[in-house]
């Protein structure tokens, strides 16, 4: 079997895989709570895969990616609400406009080399939070903008719709993404992280790469929190504070500085944990600490770490089944090394 | 036909006057040694000609891919290695956690067809140009005979291959200057010596102008038509490697301060 048909095999095995999970929604096997928290899940490792292209993989620390992520939904609401815009056209408007705000942040701060993007994105998160609850205009103020129209109002569809495009989404996510940093444009990214001097000395233009991949990762923020607004119909500008800032680093931290797959994992694990964890009340928001000084303690690469930070390959793990030789990173980036 | 000029280049880091009054003129296809004693600012000459500190004084001219000479003095480093001329570096840098492979894909990155795009989604044309360029790579990594290791990470390499990867990189940007920052620190006598050939054998084959930091006298006196003699910044003499060696004010700067001390 050759390389192609190993990747199309691999397709139409998550092809398979999201139809199925679907299914499991759609008979209520999996049931609507849990389904809510998987949704919310995938929307968390949508805007961590953001974060972890910029952090990660760029090696430029981002503490505001809530604050992409509230861009996303905010403008999306209004799209849906002010505009009646097609809910397509809202989330991609939701998207795009972040974008534009990770363009304007970076243009000026990412020719700067060290942590000036670390403190420019913490003040830009707050600022975004605090324009949303001085905007009630447009953003129902700190009492939180009511009436988003949902993906559906019908009863039987209602978990299912949000849940298979958010998986939709994340699968398209980590699929392209993957595709970029295993090109030649995304080895010059990684490059800057490694030695920003030697990248510049091997003709790659570092400002453009920076903006390049920080532009993508408010993309994939803004994308996250442009599915969000209409999954949950209701927005409140305390949702997107530092703390949830942080809690995107954390899964990316946890997951691995530059893996993907660590970052899914970590994404929905952790926001999983979450929920198991309300019987906690408060006492919950002190697991995340624990658990981010245990892992940079024992296993400072993250959950990656442990399997040599090598990501997972469908591709490789099918051609393997079939008895093969391996052919290689296909779907897999195996130069993701660690960090650190 | 002149390749590089200076013309006066200066450098001055609060009141230390690093590199003072450089005048440079590199023919094409000649191999130049640039000695001195440590902190003589030999370095810093690299790190003007390549974009990373821009001189306080003077010009630096550079053929550009046309022919034409043009002044470099202002532009960025990638700018510099896209006209022409690379580097490798004294300490150094690798891109330590990729492939070997990689950090020479990095190194050609300049050659890339293709834009991020076709690359995201792996549009018509992606697969012929990776493969393309994956070819390419490895021919350069055969010739410093480490293509076997093309897939192991670049910080496992042994010190004499990392220095050999650092060259392969510089090459991959398809140069006709290349700058090589002390190449052969650190390897023994014998690689030294296979260095010497290998460094014959590329400006050769890929017809480079090749400058030169180095300590090691027997490779610099063995291999250079012309060395530059550096100390505390200023030109202290220029010649074949001959005349510098009975030159007294080398020997007296130089090699007579180094025989003083036993070494």
């Amino acid at each position: 079997m050759s390389k192609k048909t190993n990747t199309i095999a691999s397709a139409l095995i998550v092809a398979l895989f999201l139809i199925l999970l679907n299914l499991l929604v759609w008979f209520r096997v999996i049931g609507e709570y849990t389904s809510q928290v998987l949704t919310i899940a995938g929307i968390n490792a949508i805007i961590a895969l953001g974060l972890n292209l910029i952090s990660g993989f760029t090696g430029q620390l981002a503490l505001g990616h809530a604050g992409f992520m509230a861009v996303g939904a905010y403008t999306t609401a209004a799209l849906l609400m002010k505009v009646n815009l097609p809910m397509a056209l809202a989330v991609l408007g939701g998207a795009l406009m972040s974008a534009l705000f990770g363009f304007l942040i970076g243009l000026p701060t990412l020719r700067l080399r060290g942590d000036y993007l670390a403190i420019v994105t913490l003040g830009f998160g707050e600022i975004i939070r605090v324009l949303m609850i001085n905007l009630p205009e447009l953003t129902g103020g700190p009492a939180g903008l009511k009436g988003i129209p949902t993906y559906t109002t019908n009863f039987a569809w209602r978990p299912v719709i949000p849940f298979a495009l958010v998986y939709l989404a994340l699968t398209l996510v980590v699929v392209l993404l993957n595709n970029l940093l295993n090109s030649s444009h995304g080895a010059a990214i990684v490059s800057i992280r490694e030695d920003e001097i030697a990248a510049n000395a091997m003709g790659v233009n570092v400002f453009y790469y920076k903006l390049f991949a920080f532009t993508l990762s408010a993309f994939i923020g803004g994308l996250g929190g442009a599915l969000y607004a209409p999954f949950f119909g209701y927005l409140s500008p305390n949702m997107f504070n530092f703390q949830k800032s942080v809690e995107f680093l954390i899964i990316v931290v946890l997951g691995g500085m530059g893996n993907l797959t660590g970052t899914v994992v970590a994404g929905i694990g952790l926001t999983y944990l979450q929920e198991i964890l309300r019987f906690l009340k408060d006492y919950r928001l002190v697991i995340y600490p624990v658990i981010l000084i245990i892992v940079m303690l024992f296993q400072p690469s993250g959950i990656m770490g442990l399997f040599g930070n090598k990501e997972f390959s469908l591709t490789r793990l099918v051609s393997k089944m079939l008895g093969e030789k391996p052919l290689g990173g296909e779907e897999s980036s195996d130069k993701a090394g660690e960090v650190q | 036909m002149t390749v590089l000029k200076t013309e006066n280049l200066s450098i001055q880091f609060g009141g230390l006057m690093a590199v003072a009054n450089l005048n440079l003129d590199v023919k094409k296809g000649e191999l130049i040694g640039l000695i001195g004693p440590n902190g003589a600012g030999k370095t810093t000459v690299f790190n003007m000609l390549t974009g990373v500190y821009k001189p306080t004084a003077g010009r630096i001219l550079v053929q550009d891919r046309t022919g034409q000479l043009q002044d470099i003095s202002r532009l960025h480093p990638y700018q510099i290695t896209a006209l022409g001329m690379a580097r490798t570096f004294q300490n150094i840098r690798l891109f330590k956690n990729l492939t070997v492979l990689d950090n020479v894909r990095i190194g050609n990155h300049l050659n890339v067809k293709y834009n991020s795009v076709t690359g995201i989604f792996r549009l018509p044309g992606y697969y012929r140009e990776q493969k393309r360029i994956d070819e390419e790579c490895r021919a350069l990594l055969k010739i410093f005979e480490i293509e076997h290791k093309s897939d192991e990470l670049a910080k496992n390499l042994p010190y004499g291959e990392q220095r050999k990867l650092e060259i392969v990189r510089a090459l991959a940007t398809k140069p006709h200057i290349l700058l090589l920052d002390e190449p052969a620190a650190g390897m023994n006598p014998q690689e030294t010596l296979e260095l010497m050939d290998l460094i014959k054998y590329i400006r050769e084959r890929f017809d480079l102008t090749i400058i030169l930091i180095e300590h090691d006298m027997k490779l610099v006196m063995g291999i250079c038509e012309r060395i530059v003699v550096l100390n505390y910044g200023r030109t202290i003499a220029c010649g074949t490697p001959a005349e510098v060696a009975h030159d007294p004010l080398v020997i007296k700067a130089y090699l007579g301060k180094e025989l003083e001390n036993g070494a």
